[in-house]
């Protein structure tokens, strides 16, 4: 996989292209028009209001809902189902991960379709724990472990096969204030080593401005639209107290904080 | 949309029913089993509705239904004090616990000989075979729903100085009814089962169970023991439909889960 | 590297001391016993004050029991040759029906459960078949198959299997749709999809369908063999000892019953404790 090199700069190849996107619900209109494109190993932020389909779009580039109109394009190829080489990471943990199995089955999971033999899957599997922070979690089972341990559990299930293309559902959005900062933390590593492409869906402006490389504003709902579009200059190592002083991090800040009130 | 899956689904589920039926009547009528011991399923539907004008075969319903409604009220006025007495005395219920579980795995088919010794063969018997098999559902419900009680209910009526049997009463029985109805439902099914199953084993008198087992004894009688079989299954969907309308008409606040842990009765 | 606690948070009062909760265990315990054994005092008090021949002593019951299957050689397991005509079979027709409507139930409601059509389709024909009481269909076996082991396993797995399809499929149903969006993310294929979470999903409505199957099985086992025309069983001595009013051998025989089905049960309940494990949420 590219290990592009640490930086904010934006690779030349699409990794992900979304033209004239609209999906709907029964007669609900829930997104519409929507047209991205996302180069290689950039960490998009989506924001926007409760309810304005922010999930639905993740979804749909994840092949799990079949867009009603436009296209959806990953690294070249045409979504119809899930494309491979593609992670997911949910906000409700608890349902997302498979209680019945230990963490490192769990985590094993999709590496069952590489082909390799269970050693070799129960090494990746420790590895990739090891990365998240998780070392001597991997016989216990998620239910025993607490909702951030959960949800590291979750990224290491998406990370153990390397995808080129991480979706985030609002990962977040469940977990106090204090393991928020510290998960952030661990994504901007993780992105800063392997340079995946990340699109990351949250309702936090702070968190959006704080790990984006950009941040696209959707309009309330119905009908979503694609109302602001802002590249995110700020240095590449971020600090949760340092970066979130500084000027630039307000003014960004109040910018898409007023994107996503006004829909402007 | 939702309503249009919900007539999608009906039109599945008559569909499926004419497939099965048709399934039936081509196995027969190929001649893949016998046709003495299969039937096709036109002739045996013919036959259940040539029944409902039978005086003789209505009458025996009748004395099925009589003792199925007597057992079963025996059993909601002997069930329903005792399970409000368990839930709410733990003491007692701890103490008879054992017993309970002792009696509970017993099947009540196999306490069908011994009843007959001690009292005849005749309705007696059936109906108290019916009662002691169709305790144990409602029992078991009515402790299940009393622990089920918000307490704060229970609290706020203490607090304004009402007794123990007031508590019981005001609060805690209304909160229990969904649960007492649920477990009568589950008892209406077992109290089906002891009727149609005594009356088998009787062997002479009235009632639907003589009808099956005697048709079973003629020869050529397949056709009419199915018949009482299509019977038998459309009491048991009939009463269950009447008492599920019961239950939303009476307890429309309340969610599907009434029925008791463990996913319902012992039979 | 975090900050979090190993374990989960838990915020509960610390649990009481050891000896406590002991002492508090062994008081139920014994309380749920003391009645017992009162109630089967007071039974032999008065059956022997009493003297009616319905309701013999329980000692006496108990050495009827013993005599009639339980003095057999040691190598036997205690087992007298009754015991080995009779309660063996009674077991063997009771496990092959229960086991067959087992299997064919959770294979037939994985494939009734997955698809929406497909529920639809059967759901009415799988009400009313669950609606017939099964001790009338029990003429209908015997027609078809003649008295026998045939008859009587057929009996108990045709009406055995309901609860457990039934169950089975609304627990597959009832799989958590974030859940199988996870799955399509994973690129499970069918097979692992069954296998690392609809079923274990499903297992405990699985469970409480194999609950009520057992019972079915129990009472379709008793019944088959009260029918006249059985040659052994367990209910056979039971309508057995009927016909020659051998009221000793006919509580003996509801004993044994009652025994039965309490281990039967416990071992289901064991099993069903060690395949869904401790306390998981699912």
């Amino acid at each position: 996989m590219s290990h592009a090199t640490r930086t904010r700069e934006q690779g030349t190849d699409r990794m992900l292209q979304l033209t004239a996107v609209g999906q709907r619900y029964g007669d609900h209109r829930v997104l519409h028009d929507i047209t991205l494109t996302v180069p290689a190993g950039q960490l998009l932020c989506v924001v926007g209001p409760s309810g304005c389909g922010k999930s639905t779009l993740l979804r749909t580039i994840a092949g799990l809902l079949p867009a009603h109109e436009g296209t959806v394009t990953v690294d070249g190829a045409p979504v119809t189902g899930v494309p491979d080489s593609l992670a997911v990471v949910f906000q409700d943990y608890g349902r997302s991960l498979f209680p019945w199995l230990t963490v490192r089955d769990n985590v094993a999971l999709p590496l069952r379709r590489r082909g390799l033999a269970r050693a070799e899957r129960r090494a990746e599997s420790d590895r990739i724990l090891d990365r998240v922070g998780l070392s001597g979690a991997a016989r216990r089972h998620p239910w025993q472990l607490s909702g951030g341990m959960q949800q590291r559990v979750a990224i290491a299930r998406a990370l153990v096969c390397r995808p080129t293309l991480l979706l985030m559902d609002e990962p977040f959005g469940s977990l106090d204030a204090q393991t928020r900062e510290d998960l952030e933390d661990l994504l901007l590593e993780v992105h800063r080593t392997d340079g995946t492409t990340i699109v990351f869906v949250t309702h936090d402006i702070d968190e959006s401005v704080y790990v984006g490389d950009r941040v696209v504003v959707l309009s309330p709902g119905p009908g979503s639209r694609i109302v602001r579009d802002l590249p995110v200059r700020l240095p590449g190592r971020r600090d949760q107290i340092a970066t979130r002083g500084l000027p630039e991090f307000v003014a960004l800040r109040a910018e898409v904080g007023r994107a996503v009130r006004g829909g402007e | 949309m939702r309503w249009l899956r919900l007539r999608q689904e009906l039109w599945l589920g008559l569909l499926g029913v004419l497939l099965a039926f048709g399934v039936c009547e081509a196995v027969s009528r190929a001649g893949l089993v016998r046709r003495s011991y299969l039937p096709p399923a036109s002739e045996v539907l013919g036959r259940a509705v040539e029944l409902t004008g039978d005086p003789v075969f209505l009458d025996g319903i009748g004395v099925t239904l009589r003792a199925w409604a007597l057992g079963l009220g025996l059993a909601c006025a002997i069930a329903v004090p005792l399970g409000l007495l368990l839930g709410s005395v733990p003491l007692v219920d701890t103490a008879t616990r054992a017993i309970v579980e002792l009696l509970r795995p017993l099947p009540s088919v196999a306490l069908i000989p011994l009843v007959s010794l001690l009292l005849g063969s005749g309705t007696e018997t059936e109906v108290a075979l019916i009662s002691y098999a169709s305790v144990w559902p409602i029992l078991f419900n009515t402790v299940y729903g009393l622990g089920e009680t918000d307490p704060l209910a229970k609290d706020t009526l203490r607090a304004f100085g009402f007794g123990r049997l007031a508590v019981l009463l005001r609060a805690e029985l209304p909160a229990t009814a969904p649960f007492i109805a649920a477990g009568i439902r589950i008892s209406a099914a077992v109290a089906l089962i002891l009727a149609v199953a005594t009356e088998i084993l009787s062997g002479f008198g009235e009632g639907l169970g003589i009808f099956i087992a005697q048709a079973g004894l003629a020869t050529d009688g397949t056709r009419d023991v199915l018949a009482g079989v299509v019977w038998a299954g459309t009491l048991g969907l009939v009463i269950n439909g009447v008492l599920v309308w019961g239950e939303r008409r009476l307890f429309p606040w309340t969610p599907e889960h009434r029925e008791a842990a463990g996913g319902g009765a012992r039979l | 590297m975090s900050r979090e606690a190993e374990t989960a948070p838990q915020g509960s009062p610390a649990p009481a001391s050891l000896p406590t909760r002991a002492r508090a265990a062994a008081h139920t315990v014994l309380l749920r016993w003391l009645v017992l054994v009162l109630a089967v005092g007071i039974w032999e008090l008065a059956a022997r004050a009493h003297g009616s021949v319905y309701f013999p002593p329980p000692d006496r019951i108990a050495r009827h029991v013993h005599e009639l299957w339980f003095d057999g050689p040691a190598r036997h397991l205690f087992l007298s040759s009754a015991a080995v005509d009779d309660i063996l079979p009674s077991l063997g027709r009771m496990t092959a029906g229960f086991a067959l409507a087992a299997v064919a139930g959770i294979v037939l409601g994985v494939a009734v459960g997955r698809s929406r059509r497909a529920y639809a389709l059967t759901n009415p024909v799988l009400q009313f078949a669950r609606a017939v009481p099964p001790p009338a269909l029990v003429p209908v076996f015997v027609v078809v198959f003649a008295f026998g082991t045939p008859m009587q396993i057929a009996s108990i797995a045709f009406s055995a299997v309901w609860p457990v399809l039934i169950n089975t499929a609304a627990g597959v149903r009832n799989t958590d749709p974030l859940r199988l969006d996870v799955a399509a993310v994973l690129r499970l294929n069918t097979a692992e999809r069954l296998w690392f979470l609809v079923l274990p999903s499903a297992l405990p409505r699985i469970f409480a369908g194999l609950r009520l199957s057992l019972s079915l099985a129990l009472i379709l086992m008793v019944f088959s063999e009260l029918l006249p025309g059985t040659a052994n069983g367990i209910g056979f001595t039971l309508t057995e000892a009927q016909t020659r009013s051998d009221l000793l051998t006919v509580w003996a025989a509801l004993v044994l019953l009652g025994a039965l089905g309490y281990l039967l049960n416990t071992g289901l309940l064991a099993i069903e404790k060690r395949l869904i494990g401790r306390g998981r949420a699912p």
